[in-house]
């Protein structure tokens, strides 16, 4: 079982380059594509594209399926999902934490006013 | 985002606060990105002391972080290193610091959590990435949910 800081590791070393990121754009735009529909904005031969597509796939951001000579290609969700969770971790953690330590210090503050005459 | 900035405006003295932040008692009431509780506070405020909060979280799971105070000066300015203990989910060391400053009201608090993620992460960052992320992620959010909702994700394992 890959394990979480893997996949994300994985996630994140495939949205580096900017070849992938377009194709995932483009698959965001058309809710999916065909490899040689994919091969077509960029300078680049087939073959790098499928190379790019491989990285994609390890990385599950991609599903290829294929239908007699077509691989379809989708966008997963999940790995993003899951960046994003990651990267927004910190500040949901600390946002929840002040949050407390205002409601306590804040009564501290009280009991320390009302010890005083 | 390779560091995090938050500010809070809290109606109580920098002393009183400096202490909510440093004692164990006062750790143990406010540490967790949930209501689950702390399960160990331990704090020692002086340069090169170490703290160290075990907490649980709604989900069941268990999160430990620990560090080194690397700047301890009562009731103004906290400077600490930080790291996730367990092999799952440690990125590595991080910096964390606050400052309280005395305003009318009681105390302004900047709280900076920087040196966030690994080298990689930090390079694909700075690479531009982040915003191609969150608008594939607002396309799979749109329809079965509303805004930005994975917010509501807490720090989680899944080794």
């Amino acid at each position: 079982m890959v394990n979480y800081n893997e996949r994300l590791s994985r996630t994140f070393a495939a949205l580096v380059d900017p070849t992938r990121r377009a194709i995932l754009a483009q698959l965001e735009r058309e809710g999916g594509a065909s490899v040689s529909a994919l091969a077509q904005p960029f300078a680049i031969k087939l073959p790098a594209v499928m190379k790019h597509l491989d990285v994609l796939d390890h990385a599950g951001l991609i599903r290829r399926s294929k239908a007699g000579r077509t691989v379809t290609v989708k966008l997963r969700p999940e790995p993003i999902r899951e960046a994003m969770d990651w990267l927004r971790r910190y500040e949901h953690f600390w946002s929840k934490s002040l949050d407390r330590l205002t409601v306590y210090a804040e009564r501290k503050e009280a009991e320390a006013r009302n010890r005083k005459p | 985002m390779t560091s995090l900035t938050l500010v809070r405006r809290i109606k109580a003295r920098p002393s009183i606060v400096f202490d909510a932040l440093t004692t164990p008692e006062g750790v143990a009431l406010w540490w967790g990105p949930d209501d689950g509780p702390v399960l160990a506070a331990e704090t020692d405020p002086r340069v090169g002391g170490r703290f160290r909060v075990r907490f649980r979280m709604l989900d069941g799971s268990e999160h430990e972080s620990s560090g080194e105070y690397l700047e301890v000066a009562r009731p103004e300015r906290l400077r600490m290193s930080w790291r996730w203990k367990g092999d799952a989910e440690d990125p590595g060391e991080s910096l964390l610091e606050i400052r309280l400053r005395a305003i009318a009201e009681g105390t302004e608090l900047t709280l900076t959590h920087s040196r966030l993620h690994d080298e990689e992460t930090r390079r694909s960052h700075e690479r531009g990435w982040t915003g191609a992320l969150a608008k594939l992620e607002r396309h799979f959010l749109s329809g079965d949910r509303t805004g930005p909702s994975a917010t509501s994700h807490p720090p989680r394992s899944q080794a």
